[in-house]
């Protein structure tokens, strides 16, 4: 490999600095709230604020619900797929990058207007059964990418069948032989739904739910270094989700993909 | 009997995906009494509506150009150009977690670095260079600048493998002909990577035309001349519109758009996957 020259330099400067006062300045702001001095109220504030938690709490539970949700219905799928199904491969694949079609805001919109009227849209419980639903169907594409390829990379026939053999029943069969064979992919597509989740804004709002992505935006409107202070945390929150995708499938590249609460 | 087995998933997705999307398409072709009409369709001819699009596309095109291009020089950068591996690391580890931090943490960064109290609002100031009035975040220039930083680390993430996937010996085959660096990259370099660049700019336009929550926190949601994901947003908790048909017709709109260009992408990454 050639010595880098000017230019390679001069671009990864330019993004360096692009990327990173933006974090500085939000970091800076947070730390502000108290004139002249720089200090940790204002993330005093937001611990002190019973709204943070709930809010938190509410997203961090739906978080776990679509992660649920999405591997009881990915994992089967893909593996059934592998199995027996391959023709189906194609269409399975298709249907899961549909959420890139469907803009998050487009899905909202259908959901509301398509079950205006029924218990989905009457009730507390129904509209948060949407608003996981919407949050399954937008963790689908990492996921059954990322559990796909799990599963590529084991010999799921031979698991199969010598699992069989020894008398092993279907559920046994997805959860003790190829669930462990696939759980770091799994973990993956759950860090990057987490991640989704817990920043979501759109569909939560326009839900009407009280998630953590409308609380940080609520905030806003009346306070003004509060918001930072939750934007650095958001940020943290992302970092370590991704870090520890990051981390747990070291060696890999990094995948690009359309992401998340845009 | 085989199929038996995708059928909850499928189940799943209809329930939450296909069939709400295919019911607002067929809505925008009916008016309020369920009679066949292209009305809806044709009431998007409205100019705030058309001004909105325009904006929409304008904004994701410069955004999907100017991240794509930048993102390109970075790949770039950490690949071909021989920068250092803790620089290329670095770079692909942070572009992961940038790619996914979007929507209102995003646009208050860009509060906090270029709004009136932002920090490199104050600093330019204190050098006598005021941004404000002349710039405004809330501008379509203010949205673009933020749009770009969730856009260079998508290009960044598809175009580096790409890169690196470029074969030595081509180089080699080209240097042994005569052929400069920069003959290199004109002649071959570029037309080999031309469509994997062009697939992932169309990609990045979508991400872009999607975005809803990086704009929304910018412009409040109430903005005149604002992105069409915030005219489709008030439909939801106002029928802003007081036209139940148009708002199907904005979605409409919106589908068809996002399925040309996640078409485009997917054609333009079949053509540069002949290379491999």
């Amino acid at each position: 490999m050639k010595r880098a020259s000017f230019w390679p330099w001069l671009w990864l400067a330019l993004g360096a600095a692009y990327f990173i006062i933006p974090l500085a300045a939000t970091m800076q702001f947070s730390l502000q709230a108290k004139r002249g001095t720089l200090g940790f109220t204002a993330y005093a504030n937001i611990f002190r604020d019973g709204n943070f938690f709930s809010s938190f709490a509410f997203s961090f539970q739906t978080a776990m619900a679509t992660i649920l949700i999405s591997v009881l219905l990915i994992v089967p799928t893909a593996y059934w797929v592998q199995l027996r199904l391959p023709q189906a491969r194609r269409l399975i694949e298709l249907l899961t990058l549909l959420p890139f079609v469907v803009p998050a805001v487009v899905l909202v919109f259908s959901l509301a207007r398509t079950y205006n009227g029924t218990p989905l849209t009457n009730s507390r419980e129904g509209l948060r059964v949407l608003l996981t639903g919407a949050y399954v169907v937008l963790s689908f594409p990492y996921m059954y990418r990322s559990v796909d390829t799990g599963l590529r990379a084991i010999n799921v026939r031979a698991l199969t069948e010598a699992a069989q053999i020894l008398g092993a029943g279907w559920p046994t069969i997805l959860l003790r032989v190829i669930l462990p064979n696939v759980l770091l992919s799994v973990l993956s597509g759950a860090f990057i739904t987490f991640a989704i989740v817990m920043g979501e804004f759109t569909i939560a709002s326009l839900l009407a739910q009280p998630a953590f992505g409308p609380y940080i935006s609520l905030l806003s409107s009346s306070k003004v270094y509060e918001p930072s202070a939750l934007a650095v945390v958001s940020f943290a929150l992302t970092w370590a989700s991704i870090g520890l995708i990051q981390f747990l499938s070291r060696g890999t590249p990094g995948q690009g993909q359309m992401a998340g609460p845009r | 009997m085989a199929w038996l087995g995708v059928v909850p998933f499928l189940a799943f997705i209809v329930a939450f995906l296909l069939w709400p999307a295919a019911s607002i398409v067929v809505r925008s072709f009916l008016d309020q009494q369920g009679r066949l009409t292209l009305q809806n369709i044709a009431d998007l001819s409205q100019p705030f509506i058309v001004s909105s699009y325009i904006y929409t596309i304008e904004l994701s095109a410069v955004t999907a150009a100017v991240g794509g291009l930048f993102g390109l020089l970075l790949a770039y950068a950490i690949t071909v150009g021989g920068l250092p591996s803790w620089a290329r690391a670095g770079l692909l580890g942070f572009s992961g977690v940038a790619s996914n931090f979007a929507g209102i943490p995003l646009a208050f960064a860009f509060i906090a670095t270029l709004g009136q109290l932002g920090l490199v609002t104050q600093w330019l100031k204190g050098m006598g260079v005021s941004l404000y009035p002349a710039f405004s975040l809330y501008s379509f220039w203010g949205l673009a600048i933020t749009y770009v930083y969730f856009q260079i680390p998508l290009m960044v993430l598809i175009m580096a493998p790409a890169l690196d996937a470029m074969r030595r010996d081509w180089r080699e085959a080209a240097e042994g002909l005569g052929a400069t660096g920069w003959q290199y990259w004109r002649f071959v370099g570029l037309p080999i990577l031309l469509p994997a660049i062009l697939g992932t700019m169309a990609l990045l336009f979508g991400n872009a035309f999607g975005a809803h929550a990086t704009a929304f926190a910018l412009t409040g949601g109430g903005s005149q001349s604002s992105v069409v994901t915030i005219l489709i947003g008030a439909q939801i908790s106002s029928d802003a519109l007081a036209n139940p048909g148009l708002g199907n017709a904005l979605a409409l709109g919106m589908i068809v758009i996002m399925t040309i260009t996640i078409g485009l992408y997917s054609w333009l990454q079949r053509l540069s996957e002949r290379w491999k």
